[in-house]
Order: C-alpha cells, then structure tokens, then sequence
C-alpha cells in the first residue's frame, strides 16, 4: 500500500460558494481537516466607487451609496448625508431626523433578518430563513410605500428627504411592530436556542476583545466579544440620544465569549432594541417639511471631514475632502464589513473545515460593501 | 485629551517629528508627521499611558495634486475616548511610508488599499499586494493623472 500523505493542502473556497454570501474566494490552507491558514481574496465586486465619487456632484453620490451595502442601503445612506451636511455645516429639521432614525432602524432588522435567516441556512436550518424573509417583506413594503424602492432607495438627500412619509405609514409600522415581537421568541425557539445550532456555532471562532479592537472590528462583530461599543450611544449623532435603549453584547452564555454564538446572538438582542427606538420615535415624528433644508447647489467651503456612522455591520465612515468645487475632491468609504473580514484568519486558525461555513457567517459580510 | 494635548505629548517625545499642527479654520483638528517617523510616533502614542489610541479608525491615501501623496490616519481611543488625525506626505515619486501594521493589525487591509489605488508603498508590510483589483492590472486610478489602460487581457476598458 502506498504511504499516506500527510503534508498541507490549499483548498480554494469560492468565489462560487453558498456560504460565502456573495463572490468571495477564502484560499484554505489545511491540515486533514484543520485550517491552519485561511486567506481572503476579495475585490470581485468592486465597482470603483471612490473614483466614480470624485466624477460627481455630491447629490449625485447618494444612488453609489446605496450600492456599497445593498441590504442596509439607508444606513449607507444616512452616513453619508450627515457627512456632507457637517461639511457644509447646515441643520436639518427635526422632522427629518426622526424620519431617517426610524427608517435606519427598520433598515437594520431588515438586514439582521437577512444575517440571521442565512446563517441557519449556512449551518443547515431552512425554516427560519422562511421566516425572516416573511418578516423582512414587510419593512420592504414600508420603504416601498415610501419612496417606490424596495432595496436602493436613493432616499436621504444632504439636507432633507427624497420623499415625506405617506399617509398610514405609522400605523402600518405599528402593525409591524405588533407582529413582530412574538415572531423574535419563534426564531430563539426555532433556531437560536436549538441544539444542533448552538453545538454547531458556540466554542467556535472565538475573537478575544483586544484582538477585535485591535484588527478595529466594530458592530456585532465587535460586541459579541463582549465590548459595550455602540456609536449610537457613544459617539451619538443625529437624535440617538433622545431614545432609551440599551446595547447588546455577547455574554459567552453557550460557551466561549465571542464564538460564533455571541456574535449571531447579538444581532437578535439588537432588533428588539431597534423595535424600542422604534417605538419612541414613531409617536413623537415632529411637524415640518422634509425638504426645506435642502440646498439647491452644493458647495462646500475646502475642507475635510471624517464622520462615522453605526451600520448594521458596524463602523461606516466617509472621510471626505471638499478642495471648494462642487465635486467632492476625495471621498473614502471605510466599510464595516471590509475591516471586520481582515480578521478572518486570525478567528479561523485550528477550527475545522466545517466550522468554516459557521465562522463566515458570523462575521456577517456583504461583499458589495467589502469591494466598493 | 484634546488635540492640542496630544499635539503637546508627541512633540515633546519627537522634538523634530511634528511638521504642522492644525487646529483653527478646520472642522477637526490634524497633525502632520515625518512619513519617516510615522511608525514610532504611532507605536509611541498607541501605548502612551495618557493616549492610548488603541483602534485604527481609518486609514486613507489622498493624491494632493501637487506632486504629492499623503496618508491620513484616523484615531480613536476606545479607553480614553477621545481621537486625533495623523497626516503624513510623501513625493509621489518616492512614495515610501513605514508601514503601521506592527501597530493596529486593522492597518493591514487599509494599506494594502492604498497601495492597490494609489501606488503607496508601505515599508516592512508583510503582505503587500493589491487587493481590489487584479494583481496584473496597471497603474494606480485613484490618482489624479491616472490614465486607464486601453487593453487589460485583451479586453478593451474604456467605455
């Protein structure tokens, strides 16, 4: 018989592969089953984004937004507006605060929904990804019914709003709300609490909380390693700081502090504190015109801002350069997801092939906005 | 600490390292650094007790369209909570800068960006290679004398 072969092997994951959310190839260094290296190789999506930016005006820039992160499109949105009007230095009505508060809100449980639903896929549970889809549906048919869009929505403009919100918009968020605070404890009985699901995902892909702000994770990725690191709550912007509610962190509660469980855990604590600003906010939309505030030419005295934002993956910023021109002079997007997929070897060394799928995925990637 | 304090602690520590210090006429406040004392100045106020800027916020390359490229660092400290701009410049024909790896394991990805579109070179990176575009893909677009190729593999790029 021949002898067994025992050296390392390069296994390519990708770019075509389930679980990988979208084109991005992992070149897997293993040993039998264990991964010993895994490196990321990215850029399949990438669109040019910071040069497209630099061709435009700064309306002209928002649509480019929307398409870094397509599944929390409103929270690209929302960071670059308020970059831009820190640049011209200019006050929104509090109308539209509230607006884009609830909205980025809604757009956040969209995308944890999408995050959650296919993470039990990856791991091997069809049903929930049915249900979170279900639900999802409904806060597309409130953007849908508020600016026409159903994923790119084109819908904060410097300065204002595309569209004011249509009439039965409150209630029908409110119908949403009703219904979807049971549909929570489903998903943790259906799937977060489910033994195969928590045998799969906890002690595995463990990110100790030095390393995490080393690698400069931020979002879930962050705060399931346990660090109570929000930038809604600590470094607040637009009307954050009028709601009360709290940040979700990883407790280790299925085993290790930041496995993989923590992280997904995280993203379910987090809808339910969306719900609570939701809540707030909902009721108490001050009067006023969305539009008023914005600027017919935009043209920002030289100068330069760095202005971050919380996505539902976690540190969005914008650091743009104005040299006076109505284009902007340099725009550079610093993606959560781009940061958080930089530390994927160092969570994936000495894990199994297998718990690859599961560490991927609860990283919570979106390679639109990875590639730019 | 505000910008003028931690302008104040590194100055103090690289008498010479401080080209400008910025902090009127602007929203946020910036220091401009020797590109050559970048990572001394980074490794000294990443483990200064008083600064402690632990969490690499940003780091981005600008092509200052005067012959000039520069790298802007944006910091944060999680413990102490408070933030700071580094600014370094370089020729562009020389565009050598020490790499901040060793320091915040987050530069990796960022200066490998820079590299990929602006043609920076970050001395003693460990991995640099571009990382957006293809490896075998010519010049750097994010420059402001970029000129696309007519033929990448045969295919023709503008359109």
């Amino acid at each position: 018989m021949a002898e067994l072969r025992t050296e390392e092997m390069v296994l390519n994951m990708g770019p075509q592969h389930p679980s990988t959310h979208g084109v991005l190839r992992i070149e897997l260094v293993v040993d039998g089953e264990v991964v010993v290296d895994a490196v990321p190789h990215i850029g399949y999506l990438h669109r040019c984004f910071e040069k497209h930016a630099e061709a435009m005006n700064y309306q002209q820039v928002v649509p480019y937004c929307d398409r870094m992160d397509y599944l929390s499109s409103m929270s690209n949105d929302f960071g670059y507006v308020l970059a831009v009007e820190k640049l011209l230095n200019i006050q929104v009505p509090e109308r539209v605060e509230y607006i884009r508060v609830i909205m980025t809100e809604l757009q956040r449980i969209a995308s944890h929904l999408v995050a959650v639903g296919t993470y039990g896929m990856d791991i091997g549970a069809f049903t929930p990804f049915l249900y979170c889809f279900r639900d999802r549906e409904m806060i597309l048919d409130l953007f849908e019914m508020t600016c026409g869009a159903r994923l790119l929505y084109n819908y904060m403009w410097p300065g204002g709003l595309s569209h004011d919100i249509p009439p039965g918009f409150v209630e029908k968020t409110k119908a949403f709300i009703k219904h979807f605070r049971p549909t929570i404890k489903e998903l943790n009985n259906l799937l977060s609490y489910n033994e195969i699901f928590v045998k799969r995902t906890a002690n595995v892909g463990v990110l100790p909380a030095e390393i995490g702000i080393n690698y400069g994770a931020s979002g879930p990725t962050l705060r399931g390693s346990g660090v109570k690191w929000d930038l809604r709550k600590d470094d607040p912007y637009s009307v954050y700081h009028k709601f009360d509610w709290d940040i979700a962190v990883g407790t280790g509660e299925m085993g290790t502090l930041g496995d993989c469980w923590d992280r997904y855990m995280v993203k379910v604590w987090e809808m339910e504190q969306s719900l609570r600003i939701i809540e707030q906010a909902i009721d108490n939309i001050p009067e006023g015109d969305v539009q008023s505030a914005i600027p017919k030419r935009i043209r920002p005295a030289a100068g330069e801002v760095y202005v971050r934002s919380e996505t539902a993956r976690g540190e969005l910023g914008y650091y743009i350069i104005s040299d006076g021109t109505q284009n902007p002079f340099r725009v550079k997007a610093r993606a959560p997801s781009f940061v958080n997929l930089s530390l994927l070897p160092e969570i994936s060394r000495g894990y199994l092939i297998a718990d690859m799928i599961a560490i991927i995925g609860s990283v919570d990637i979106v390679l639109g906005d990875v590639d730019r | 600490m505000n910008a003028s304090e931690t302008h104040e602690k590194i100055k103090s520590q690289f008498p010479d390292g401080v080209v400008e210090f910025r902090s009127e006429g602007v929203i946020e406040p910036f220091i401009v650094v020797r590109p050559d004392l970048i990572r001394e100045i980074s490794k000294f106020i990443s483990e200064d007790a008083d600064l402690r800027f632990d969490y690499l916020m940003s780091l981005s390359g600008v092509d200052l369209n005067d012959g000039n490229l520069g790298v802007v660092y944006h910091l944060y400290s999680m413990q102490k909570r408070h933030r700071i701009v580094l600014k370094v410049k370089v020729a562009k024909d020389k565009p050598d800068v020490p790499s901040v790896e060793s320091v915040w394991k987050s530069a990796n990805w960022h200066e490998r960006e820079a590299f990929d579109l602006f043609g920076l070179v970050f001395l003693d990176h460990p991995d640099l290679r571009r990382i957006l575009l293809p490896d075998d893909w010519e010049g750097y677009p994010l420059r402001k004398d970029y000129k696309v190729q007519e033929y990448y593999r045969g295919m023709k790029v503008p359109y």
